[in-house]
């Protein structure tokens, strides 16, 4: 069965849970896969010029044109790296979890058309090594595709790394591939001029290079045939907080939460707020639930999807004591190195926590916001920019709450467990894929 | 705006000699680290720039050469 013009779902074709998809199954879904080769003389590759006309953003959290970071490696002198970054540090995202567990073909396709194209000879899988399954799963993925190593084609490494917040932060993951410690580095340089053993480097989330390997074979006309004209294709999107099914959902550029969150079978209590991106995303009321979810719509809101995670919570949480201990667990996953990080994010952190305590607590909570402004951009990576975002949209919603707290100390729901995942994934494996209707 | 004054924020360890020098576009946050305000330099602040480059114990502090 090939995927038919505009079949959907396209990404998650043919997912069976539970299951790694053999590449013989996943030939016979998506057929084989031809890229024209690498002409170092001719300029940019049709295959780049392709992926620019889709319009794809990266899906690993920034929203990047793709194409123009492609372009950018291919630019160098030297000869590149192709890294697919499936790290997902983000507690709340669990979709390239599922590709690199249920469906690596599709992600190593979009690598190797990559690698071919800019003509690099290397491909490395990051990903992180402790998380149950992943590794065999990617190594029997690799071990699979006989044409690999082989003339024209790329070698392709497992790297199984250590997790955390910041292990997929781009100049942290070249770090680690590099034998160092997981850190930021200063930029520049950036990982696209030198990264993984000093050469030019192309780091792109799994989610992205499984787009690609739709596209060499169908094309950029096609990829726009699902999603709006501001969100083209499909993307995928972890849902979960108060609905009955916490799960990944692939859905057409350009829906809305309430169809996120109808996908997942609804809510399990009312609607108190939304959390978009992640816990560098921002904080949203109810009414944004018929927001389109594109990057323009977003962005005039100042928000954006992140790495496609939508959080709903519930009525009978508390913002303020989520949002504390979110903060904290930000606070110990930072690098530690830059002083406007440990010091500002870890006052930012301890007035917070402040919050659940008894009495009158305005006097930290005042200054609350001023030093979310004053992180802002001062940092090596944008760690605490994304906590700043994080703790600022939740102040302007959940404004009543947050004044409550600083006049009172805490509610009756800071005292019940927390709600947001610290480190762990929100998605269980069972449930892990959905398919959703195009919107 | 440029920005000819760069801080590396990782080696930065906050003596803050940079803000006692070159007052005029750099202040100390919260903590003690310094904060650069944006803006071309004149050639009347570029000597206050250089002296503060050259007194940051850290080396954090680099004045963008090629502008």
């Amino acid at each position: 069965m090939m995927l038919a013009a505009q079949q959907f779902p396209r990404l998650l074709a043919g997912l069976t849970p539970g299951a790694t998809m053999s590449f013989a199954n996943h030939t016979l879904i998506h057929g084989s896969m031809d890229v024209p080769e690498f002409q170092p003389a001719t300029g940019q590759h049709p295959l780049i010029l392709e992926i620019e006309r889709a319009g794809v953003r990266g899906y690993g959290g920034s929203s990047f044109p793709t194409a123009t970071k492609i372009a950018a490696v291919a630019a160098q002198k030297a000869q590149p790296l192709v890294v697919i970054n499936a790290m997902e540090g983000e507690s709340l995202s669990d979709k390239d979890m599922l590709l690199m567990r249920h469906l690596p073909h599709l992600v190593l396709d979009g690598a190797i058309a990559i690698a071919i194209a800019i003509g690099s000879d290397r491909v490395l899988v990051a990903f992180d090594g402790a998380a149950g399954g992943l590794r065999r799963a990617v190594e029997r993925a690799i071990s699979e595709r006989p044409e690999l190593g082989t003339r024209g084609f790329p070698r392709i490494v497992a790297a199984p790394l250590a997790g955390g917040y910041l292990a997929g932060q781009e100049t942290a993951l070249v770090a680690a591939l590099n034998g160092k410690a997981a850190k930021p580095t200063l930029t520049p340089p950036y990982p696209f001029e030198r990264g993984v053993n000093r050469r030019p480097t192309l780091i792109s989330n799994g989610e992205t290079f499984a787009q690609i390997a739709l596209i060499v074979r169908h094309g950029a006309t096609w990829f726009q045939g699902l999603g709006s004209a501001r969100a083209p294709g499909t993307r995928l999107v972890t849902v979960s907080g108060a609905v009955a099914r916490a799960r990944v959902v692939e859905v057409a550029g350009g829906t809305t939460v309430r169809r996120l969150l109808d996908a997942s079978g609804g809510m399990t209590e009312s609607l108190q707020g939304l959390l978009l991106g992640g816990y560098a995303g921002s904080w949203l009321p109810p009414e944004a639930i018929d927001l389109p979810l594109d990057h323009e719509s977003l962005g005039q809101r100042g928000v954006s999807l992140g790495p496609g995670i939508v959080f709903a919570l519930g009525a009978s949480a508390c913002p303020v004591a989520e949002v504390a201990a979110v903060t904290e667990w930000l606070r110990h996953e930072s690098a530690g190195q830059c002083g406007v990080c440990v010091n500002g994010l870890g006052a930012i952190s301890d007035a917070l926590l402040e919050l659940r305590g008894d009495g009158d607590r305005s006097g930290a909570y005042g200054q609350i916001e001023r030093w979310c402004g004053l992180v802002t951009g001062r940092g090596a990576c944008a760690l605490p920019d994304g906590a700043a975002s994080f703790v600022t949209s939740a102040m302007r919603t959940f404004k009543a709450k947050f004044e409550d707290h600083a006049r009172r100390g805490h509610c009756d729901a800071c005292l019940e467990p927390r709600v947001l995942p610290l480190g762990d994934k929100p998605v269980r494996p069972r449930q892990q894929a959905r398919k959703l209707v195009a919107a | 705006m440029s920005q000819p004054l760069r801080l590396d924020p990782i080696a930065c360890t906050g003596h803050g000699l940079c803000a006692e020098l070159f007052p005029e576009r750099i202040w100390l946050d919260d903590w003690g680290y310094p904060v650069i305000e944006a803006g071309e330099l004149t050639p009347e602040l570029d000597e206050h720039a250089r002296r503060a480059e050259a007194s940051c114990p850290a080396l954090a502090l680099r004045l963008q050469r090629d502008r």
